[in-house]
């Protein structure tokens, strides 16, 4: 039994539990044995795995016993109709065996056994995998109505049927609408910072109304903007200029008060001018705090463009493919342009932390590694 | 009060600076009316008065909006269709039950995060990935999706706040509950706390600034969950279905007054984490 107490009670519970569960799938399937032989193997091979109990069991075991799991189950999908009951057996087996691996795993990384650079990306991997294996079993195995919810299988072919018009529908939102956009409103809201910041009365005076604004749900200025700027994309910048302009206002004024006294004296010290203080102390101690507006307001740009495709638009773009979509039930094109604003944001958000690491090289938070 | 003073002096400017860019962006038209109506040489300010009191102006003056408010909230019954009220508290319940949501679900979440090692390494770049994808994309199709199933009014548009508010209680929830310092931990290891002892009397009350401070956001963004989500359900009523009807109407007076009472609702909501905030503070015995 000794093998056992190396694993912690959870570990323990869950490779009991799958190989449980594995073992009475093997059971249930004895009757229509040869139906589904990968599934049947599985479960076999789930069931050796309680040998864990009597002997040692390595971890990428129970990684490849939950592919294997994985596999089988999509292979055992019926084209039409459910899956048989005991199958459902098979999900949670595998299910159990992933967390089983990505807890191991992690306890290895932890206890210097393996490397955390490769091992630890790949952890997050494993569980956006198993999430799409359930969807995809969930939605097929119990037959779920594809205006409800496509597999995403049928997504993906939706998404290479039609790169045509979701690459149309990327740069009307994306590229006319979200980045110039996102350039004119963290620039003016840069320019007017370090404007205010020269005047202690100005600043007092905007601080608190920026912070407010902030708050505000200013995505309701669509409507109105669509009504000044027309239905093409001008509207939509605008929309985006609004809604980055004062989170960026106000991180800005703030990062700008982050270099020390004691530091802006030894500028003075130097005899320095306004401007190279400006240019080589403060704008760079504030970086972290602009890098922070620019990664808050990546997302929200991209809120704020769709959002505002909602209120009236030419016959293109994320918005207007996504409503016109739900009403006609196009549920999987709606999935697909979903799946591509996803990639655009993270791509987007991801530039910039990418950038923020170059830019800001100097500050604890990047040195210690973890942005 | 030496606060007052800037703050005020940059909302005169604001004003002044609304008042004649309505004048500005409402002239076109109000020459073409005073053309219509053979009126020539309208003296400026008499023209001015015209271009702050059109029916359907480009940008309303602030006293339109105000009066608009007052119209719709006090001047109306509250059950009335019309009223700002009546739709204002739809926005309000779906902001408060997602605020709810979001807020326990980003507490789970953290608290998972915190005390397994394997959820923080798989979920935490999940919870950062999902607030990339615009929410609002999938808002239209989450409120048809569960109108199939049967789930209609209130719950599709918490569902959607939910999504949105979660993410800040997560972030800074690990952040708090990790706050206490080793050699408090250790301190509590030496009086033989078990792990239920050290959650609740030394990492909650350590991570109750940073829940505050993400409960500000968190409303304030709850907010405007409710208000995307009201623009898939227009039989259901809100703030956001009156920007809608505003905007296919041509009511611009209607949407700005919708507009500030979302803005009103902002402010009083963020104010209330606010107050919530200092009187768990006293309770704390936290000095100000």
């Amino acid at each position: 039994m000794s093998f056992a107490r190396e694993l912690t009670s959870l570990q323990l519970y869950l490779g009991l539990v799958g190989g449980g569960l594995a073992a009475l799938g093997f059971l249930a399937s004895v009757p229509t044995l040869g139906s589904a032989p990968l599934i049947t193997v599985f479960f076999a091979l789930g069931a050796v795995s309680l040998a864990r109990l009597v002997m040692p069991w390595s971890l990428w075991l129970d990684g490849l016993l939950a592919v294997f799991g994985a596999v089988a189950l999509i292979a055992a999908l019926p084209a039409e109709g459910v899956l048989p009951v005991h199958h459902w057996l098979a999900l949670f087996a595998a299910w159990a065996f992933s967390w089983l691996f990505v807890e191991r795993l992690t306890t290895a990384i932890r206890q210097g056994r393996l490397p955390h650079t490769g091992t630890g990306q790949v952890i997050p991997l494993i569980f956006g995998l198993s999430l799409l294996v359930i969807w995809e079993v969930v939605t097929r195995g119990a037959n779920v109505s594809p205006v409800l919810l496509p597999p995403p299988s049928a997504i993906a072919a939706r998404f290479a049927q039609s790169t045509g018009i979701l690459w149309a529908d990327f740069v009307q939102t994306f590229v006319k609408s979200v980045i110039p956009g996102y350039l004119i409103g963290c620039g003016a809201g840069l320019l007017v910072a370090i404007a205010v910041d020269r005047s202690p009365f100005l600043k007092a005076g905007v601080m608190p109304i920026g912070n407010f604004m902030s708050a505000l749900p200013i995505i309701g200025i669509a409507p109105i903007m669509v009504m000044w700027f027309g239905f093409d994309w001008q509207s939509k910048a605008a929309v985006v200029v609004a809604m980055t302009f004062f989170p960026m206002l106000v991180n800005t004024v703030a990062g700008l008060n982050a270099a020390s006294a004691i530091e802006r004296d030894l500028m003075r010290t130097y005899a320095a001018s306004y401007w190279q203080t400006l240019m080589m102390l403060r704008l760079p101690a504030a970086g972290p705090f602009i890098f922070n507006a620019l990664k808050i307001n990546s997302t929200l740009a991209l809120i704020g463009a769709i959002v505002a495709e909602f209120f009236g638009t030419p016959v293109v773009g994320m918005g207007f493919r996504i409503s016109t979509g739900v009403g006609r039930l196009a549920i999987d094109l709606v999935w697909a342009e979903i799946a591509v604003a996803a990639i655009a944001g993270s791509a987007f958000y991801g530039v910039i932390a990418l950038l923020e690491r170059g830019v800001t090289f100097w500050h604890p938070s990047v040195r210690g590694g973890r942005a | 009060m030496n606060r007052v003073l800037p703050v005020l002096t940059i909302l005169v400017l604001i004003i002044a600076v609304w008042y004649a860019a309505a004048i500005l962006m409402n002239a076109p038209w109000q020459n073409t009316l005073n053309g219509r109506a053979n009126l020539t040489d309208v003296p400026f300010h008499t023209f001015a008065q015209q271009t702050w009191a059109q029916d359907k102006p480009i940008l309303p003056a602030p006293h339109q909006v105000v009066s608009e408010i007052w119209n719709g909230t006090v001047a109306l019954e509250i059950t009335s269709r019309r009223s700002l009220a009546y739709h204002g508290w739809i926005t309000l319940s779906a902001t408060l039950l997602g605020f709810a949501f979001g807020t326990g679900l980003g507490v789970l979440l953290a608290v998972a995060i915190i005390h397994n090692d394997a959820s923080d390494r798989s979920l935490m770049p999940w919870i950062i990935a999902s607030q990339t994808v615009p929410i609002v994309a999938v808002a239209p199709m989450l409120v048809v999706g569960l109108n199939a199933v049967g789930l209609t009014g209130l719950v599709p548009k918490a569902l959607i706040s939910m999504y949105l508010s979660f993410f800040p209680v997560v972030v800074g929830m690990v952040k708090g509950l990790r706050s206490p310092e080793g050699i408090q931990l250790d301190l509590l290891r030496t009086y033989d706390a078990n792990s239920w002892q050290v959650f609740w009397k030394l990492r909650w009350p350590a991570a109750m600034p940073f829940l505050f401070a993400s409960m500000k956001v968190g409303i304030a963004i709850s907010l405007i969950g409710a208000i995307v989500a009201e623009l898939s359900n227009t039989a259901g009523g809100g703030l956001g279905v009156r920007l809608l009807t505003g905007s296919v109407n041509g009511q611009t007076i209607q949407i700005w007054a919708a507009l500030f009472i979302a803005a009103g609702l902002a402010a009083v909501l963020v104010a209330l984490v606010g107050s919530a905030e200092r009187a768990v503070n006293r309770r704390m015995g936290v000095r100000a």
